[in-house]
Parts: C-alpha cells; structure tokens; sequence
C-alpha cells in the first residue's frame, strides 16, 4: 500500500536515493533552481557581468583574489561587487559572467556541499566538490548559449593530499586541473601573462596575494571591465586563502596596506616589477 | 455466516500505540539538556558511524530512538526540508517550529492509516533560541503527538527512570560540563533508585552541542571521545576547534587572517618581484 500523502513531508522526501540537493529540487520544486528557466538572445544585455578572478598555489594551500567591478555594457554596474566566496570549510569558488546566474549557482553549490555533509556525515573530497560544480555548469549550458555564461574557478585545500588545487571550467561543464595559478574573465589574458612572469611555486602565502594584486593591477590597466584598487574609496580586491586552517579571509587592512605598496612601485615603475630577462 | 473480524477503532489505535512503544523502549536512551550557553544531545550509542543525533541546520538538532532506519528516513527527510525552505527563502526562514509541525504530520498520518504499520520511533528537535530563554526543545512521539519541552527530554529505553533522576537533578543555569555530568549520570542509573550505578565510557557515548557562542553559523558540533572525557573529568570546556567556512552569500562573516610576512610589513618582500624569495 502507498504511503498516504502528509502535509508536512511529501513523499519524495522520504524517498530513499540522492544526497544531492539539487537533485532532490529538481523533483520536488525545479523552479528553485538556475537553469531551469527559459530566456531569449538578447537577456544578456540586461545582465551585469564579473570579471576577474585569479589564484594561485603555494606550500601550504592556495589563494584566490577577485576584482570588485561588474559591468552591463560599457556601463559599470556595481564597483563593490564580491565574486569570491567560501564554498565550504575548505574550498573557494570565485565566479565571472554573468552575475545574477553566478550568485545564484554559488548559492546552490554552497547548499550542495553542506547539504551532502550533512546526510552522508561526511565532506566530499575536493575533487568530488570540483565535479560537482561542473554538473551544475552543464545544466547552465542553455543559457550560456544565450549569452548567460558563467565562468568558475574553483580552488581549495586538499585534506587527503595536503596540497592546494585549482580548477577551471568552460561554459559547457568542461573540468580541468590547473597547476600552480590560473585566472579566468575578462582580464585574464592580462592576469595570467603577468602571473607568469611573478609566480615562482615557492613563494609564501603573503607573497603570493602580492603576485595576484600585481595581475589584477596588470588587468585592469589593458581591459576596461576589470576594476583596479578604488584608491578614492578605499575598495580593494577579495581575497581568501585556503589551508589546513580551512578558508579564511585576508583582513582588508592588510590588502590596504599591500595595495597601498604595490602603487607606491607602480608610481616608480607603472608598468609593475620588472622579472629578470634570463 | 462467519463474522468479518472487527476490531474497535480504540482497540486498534491501542494495539498499534503498544506495538510502537514496544519497539521504542527496547533500545537505548537519548537525553536532550539545556545548559547556559546551548543545548546538549547525549545519547548512549557504541557505533561511531550510526549516528543518533545529528544537526539538521544552522540551529536546528535531532535526536531519535527507535528503529533505525525509519529514523534515519527521517532525519533525511528533515534536512531536505531544512535545506530546500533555506535556499528558496533565506537561512533565518528555517525554524524548529516548522520542522516539528512538519515531522508531526508525517507521523500522525502514517500512525491512524489502517494500511502501514507505525513508526517506532521518538524524535526530539532542538531549536537554539537568539537568546537562553528563547531554547526550544520539541519531543515527537511515534503517533505525530509533540510536546514542548521545558528545560530537558529523555527518550528511549528506561525513559521514566532517566527523566526523574534528569529532572532531580537539572538547573536551567548549568554549565555544559554539569550538564554533561547530570545526563550521563541519569544515563547510567537506568536500573533505578535501588539497583547499581552502570558504567559508561566514552566510548559508548554520542555527544553534540547546539553552542550559541560559536561564531560561525552552524551551532551544531559533536565532541569526540578525548573532549568528552576531559569535559567529564576536568570540567574544561573543549575549545571550538570548527573552523568552517561560513557558506553564505554577502554580507558574510568569514574568519579572518593577517598572513604572515617573511621580512618586515606586509607584503614589502614580494613587491620587488625580481628580488630572490625572502623565505
């Protein structure tokens, strides 16, 4: 005999099976979730979009920054948008594209993750977190095509190997391991040409986010959407660091006083540090 | 003509409510406790992986007795529910009053439908309030009846026995190492008044804390068997050792680092990149 409707539980909620939220939503309200809506060319006009975000690795986990700036065309939309976030106790996803989408499937994936935890009394290792987010990304890919395109990075620490990770994504759910740094929107041309010539797989955590706020600087000087250190208004990129402590934040004093070195260099340099030629 | 068997309805609702507690007072006791700063699950449970207790949201506890798998289900079933109002409204939407209305129906209905047989469980759900007064602490039983406890719950097992020496004992001002010791005391006096004291390790104990002065948002912690046995022994209150990122969306409340610099302020080695690494 069929268990009798409850008012308080459906029956789905009983039933026994995923430990996925998201795929309990689907069942149950796919209206909640991104993706599951229908839109036309064009929408992504309407829409503000991210741009930069970079990480890097070193000994003991890794940092990811992001830019404060997002844009609707040639407008700037928001000059203190946050596109960096904790997923989790230890990984850090930062999002550029579109941004309404971006926030939403953050918020979905942070959900995810606790969700899972919470059913299975246990975390998903981070490479089981990574694949995760690259589902959801495939279920994106509909809107992608509209213009919608959201664009993670994921990165984390690694409690089995001890090492810090970064993934990148493409638009159609694609998961690749990248090595050492990595940087994904619209400066990341920029970003990533400047890592290339700063990162050394040595350097310390503090050094580190130096390296990262010197790409940031580099791609907003050559791509208009990524916003720069606001000086006037003392607003300065994200950043977190992910360890064996778990995720944390780097005090915004701290990124002031950092920022505020970095453009004392430029002033001298305004092309930024010069890396050796041999 | 041979008669249909029937069965009064008293009778039947009887049977069936013996059946359920039947099932439940066959396993082990769960004691739910209000202390100064939280609420405290101790539950009496030799397996590590076969939780009785669990955290269900932010502020939101479970404890169950009773039949595994249908408890389980249930807890199950109230994290999806936790979750899925918590991500379509917002995370402060999310309340135990909710949640026990919610558990209450489901086993209301299951119990008076002629065709499933009841549940044997006893489900407790615990809310942390802003503040100490404002702690819920609500106890379902197997027919979908919730009852709104005051101060403490004990579930399972001898349960009448417990609640007395629980309720000989309990000040709503205890500290947690108090509280602690009055549960597992009332925990190993189950054989009543006049018959010894049972020994429990540790080892044989599941505890969590609903802790309001934890930072993050997620109250919900267990304590392992080394903590519990200082708190037990010593009565120092194990540091939060949880340092979960918080998952929210901004404004959030993330902890905060000032990274450690090799040489001198912040960040001054690395600013002249071609400069060898300070470390």
């Amino acid at each position: 005999m069929s268990r009798p409707s409850a008012a308080g539980l459906p029956e789905e909620y009983l039933r026994i099976g995923t430990s996925s939220f998201s795929d309990f939503a689907a069942q149950v309200a796919p209206n909640v979730l991104p993706g599951a809506r229908h839109v036309s060319a064009g929408v992504a006009d309407l829409a503000p979009h991210g741009t930069t975000i970079v990480a890097a690795t070193f000994p003991g986990g890794v940092v990811v920054a992001g830019d404060r700036r997002a844009t609707m065309g040639n407008m700037i939309a928001q000059r203190d948008i946050e596109k960096v976030f904790p997923a989790d106790e230890f990984s850090v996803v930062g999002i550029a594209g579109a941004a309404g989408i971006a926030v939403e499937m953050v918020g979905l994936f942070q959900v995810e993750l606790e969700h899972y935890e919470k059913i299975e009394g246990a975390p998903l290792s981070l490479v089981g977190k990574a694949n995760r987010l690259a589902t959801m990304i495939r279920g994106n890919l509909g809107l992608a095509l509209q213009g919608l395109v959201v664009v993670p990075l994921f990165a984390g620490w690694d409690v089995a190997t001890e090492e810090g990770r970064i993934f990148s994504y493409d638009a159609t759910g694609g998961r690749y391991e990248e090595h050492a740094f990595f940087a994904v929107g619209s400066g990341s041309v920029f970003a990533r040409g400047s890592l290339k010539k700063l990162y050394r797989p040595d350097l310390d955590a503090a050094s580190v986010t130096m390296a990262l706020l010197q790409a940031l600087y580099d791609a907003a000087d050559d791509d208009s959407a990524t916003g720069g250190p606001d000086l006037a208004r003392r607003i300065f990129p994200v950043v977190l660091v992910a360890t064996a402590d778990g995720v944390q934040r780097v005090t915004d004093s701290q990124i002031a006083d950092m920022v505020d070195v970095m453009v004392a260099g430029r002033r001298q340099r305004p092309d930024g540090p010069a890396a050796p030629l041999t | 003509m041979s008669t249909p068997f029937y069965v009064a309805p008293e009778q039947q609702m009887k049977d069936r409510a013996d059946f359920a507690r039947k099932g439940i007072a066959r396993g082990r006791s769960v004691v739910v406790l209000h202390y100064a700063d939280g609420i405290l699950f101790v539950a009496e449970n030799r397996s590590q992986a076969l939780h009785k207790v669990s955290e269900i949201y932010d502020r939101i506890g479970f404890a169950a007795v009773g039949r595994y798998n249908e408890f389980e289900n249930l807890r199950t079933a109230g994290i999806r529910y936790a979750d899925l109002r918590g991500y379509s409204y917002d995370r402060t939407d999310v309340t135990g009053r909710g949640l026990a209305n919610a558990y209450a129906q489901l086993l209301g209905t299951i119990f008076s439908s002629g065709g499933e047989k009841p549940y044997e469980v006893e489900i407790i759900v615990a809310e942390l309030g802003p503040t100490d007064s404002q702690d819920q602490i609500y106890r379902l039983t197997y027919d979908g009846s919730v009852g709104d406890e005051n101060g403490f719950a004990v579930m399972g097992g001898q349960a009448d026995v417990i609640t007395e020496v629980v309720r000989r004992g309990f000040r709503p001002d205890f500290g947690l190492a108090e509280a602690a010791r009055l549960a597992v005391d009332a925990l190993a006096s189950d054989g009543g008044p006049t018959a010894p004291r049972r020994e429990i390790g540790v080892e044989a104990l599941e505890v969590a804390i609903l802790d309001r002065a934890r930072a993050l948002p997620r109250k919900f912690r267990r304590l392992r068997a080394e903590r519990l046995t200082e708190l037990l022994s010593s009565g120092t209150e194990p540091v939060d050792e949880g340092h979960e990122a918080v998952p929210a969306l901004p404004p959030q409340s993330v902890p905060e680092t000032t990274l450690p610099t090799a040489s001198g302020p912040a960040g001054s080695g690395a600013a002249d990149a071609s400069a060898p690494p300070a470390s």
